[in-house]
């Protein structure tokens, strides 16, 4: 269970960059820090004390494999987190382009 | 297991460091340390399909994260400021919410089965099945394309989505003219 | 984005096809060893990178890149949605692995999955080199 708990600690202090700073890039960074314990957390879930990677190597080979069901989640989400931090990223790009700022308080003072 | 813990302490303090420090390229390089503690502990945990993954596109964030920083500025300004009332306001609220999570994530906890020890219901016959009917040496590629294909279709389909959100945000302006 | 030194772009040169060439490798060994569509294509797209970082985004054609890069991904994502519709036209379920299987561990089994990685790494690598350069080929118009 410990190892759960470090996980909801990551995510804790990610949504704690979203939530309390106000600067867009640290604004990003908490995002790939929550799909970092999110996809830790998944990849925890599956594993099987002293089992073997879900690879069959030869035809006569025990079956004791972790869990293959949440790695096959986990493959997909990582390349998509990528994609969506770019997204966050660019639409900074052009916010600074903008306003000159990435506070978004002063960006909201601006904005009037 | 002791490595696993130390690498999960190692990724909590360099996430600590990524939210707070005040130079934003030493704030991305921290992030790059946050992840590749992630690979390292796939590897652990018997999952070599993740940590390749996991190792190349955490390269490719933290060259992403510091094209943006070049770009734009590197030093955040908003710790310099001084806390006003709703900094303060903010911070109690994370101060409740991350108190009432922690109480509800550790009663959900208790549910789950122990660590290393899954239940595996499905993934058992997933792993019959998936060596003798579809021939597949490597499973979870079995099961992403065979077994959960929507999944991987749906996954795609957002990829797509992103690529072209990025491609028209930066698109140049008056190009036409 | 500026170029490099003359080490580097050296570097480089020599190193680039090697990446691109495990990349490939990743991808059709997919079914068989670690890795896959979503690993070989970030793979790829990672090589493409290397050069733009290398030799800097003014020596690459931009516009050119776009254009390439969207008309890869495309064809990836329809490969990958035909495969899956070709079960539906041979009066079976969507997603239906309607190719012989083979024997296992040889390189031309297990039905569609060698071809359903084959597309994804080709849509993987193509979306992430184009948000790459989107990205590091933005010009700033900045107006006082």
């Amino acid at each position: 269970m410990v190892p759960y708990l470090c996980c909801i600690i990551l995510f804790l202090i990610g949504i704690y960059a979203i939530l309390t700073k106000r600067n867009l890039i640290k604004i990003a960074i908490g995002f790939c820090l929550l799909e970092y314990a999110v996809n830790l957390f998944f990849a925890l879930i599956g594993y099987k004390k002293d089992a073997l990677a879900p690879i069959y190597t030869n035809v006569s080979q025990s079956k004791n494999f972790v869990d293959p069901i949440p790695q096959a989640l986990v493959l997909t989400a990582i390349v998509i987190g990528l994609g969506t931090t770019a997204l966050l990223l660019s639409v900074a790009v052009r916010i600074y382009e903008k306003y000159k700022t990435l506070d978004i308080k002063e960006i909201k003072r601006l904005k009037e | 297991m002791i490595e696993l813990y130390i690498l999960l302490i190692a990724s909590i303090g360099a996430g600590i460091v990524a939210v707070e420090i005040k130079d934003l390229l030493a704030s991305a390089i921290s992030l790059g340390i946050v992840g590749f503690s992630v690979a390292i502990i796939f590897i652990l945990v018997q999952a070599p399909d993740l940590a390749i993954v996991q190792i190349v596109v955490e390269v490719l964030t933290v060259i992403i994260f510091v094209a943006v920083i070049l770009k734009t500025t590197h030093i955040d300004t908003t710790l310099e400021n001084k806390m006003e009332v709703r900094d303060y306001l903010t911070k109690g609220v994370f101060v409740i919410f991350g108190i009432f999570f922690l109480i509800f994530s550790i009663s959900a906890l208790k549910e789950l089965p122990e660590f290393g020890k899954p239940i595996m219901k499905i993934a058992s016959h997933y792993l019959a099945k998936g060596f003798e009917e579809i021939k597949a040496a490597n499973q979870v590629a079995a099961v992403i394309l065979d077994f959960r294909g929507y999944d991987t279709l749906g996954e795609a389909t957002v990829l797509f989505t992103s690529v072209i959100g990025v491609l028209t945000i930066l698109r140049k302006i008056g190009k036409k003219k | 984005m500026r170029g490099m030194t003359i080490i580097v772009k050296t570097i480089t040169k020599l190193l680039v096809g090697l990446i691109f060439l495990y990349g490939i490798y990743i991808i059709t060994h997919g079914h068989l060893t670690p890795g896959g569509g979503f690993a070989g294509g970030v793979i790829i797209s990672a090589s493409f990178i290397l050069l733009i970082l290398a030799f800097g985004s003014e020596e690459i054609k931009e516009r050119i890149g776009y254009i390439y890069s969207s008309i890869f991904e495309s064809i990836g994502g329809l490969l990958f949605v035909f495969i899956a519709l070709f079960g539906l036209l041979l009066g079976s379920y969507f997603f239906y692995n309607f190719l012989p299987k083979g024997k296992v561990f040889m390189l031309f089994s297990s039905g569609i999955i060698p071809l359903c990685n084959v597309a994804i790494g080709i849509k993987v690598g193509a979306g992430l080199f184009a948000i790459f350069l989107a990205i590091a080929a933005t010009r700033f118009i900045m107006k006082e």
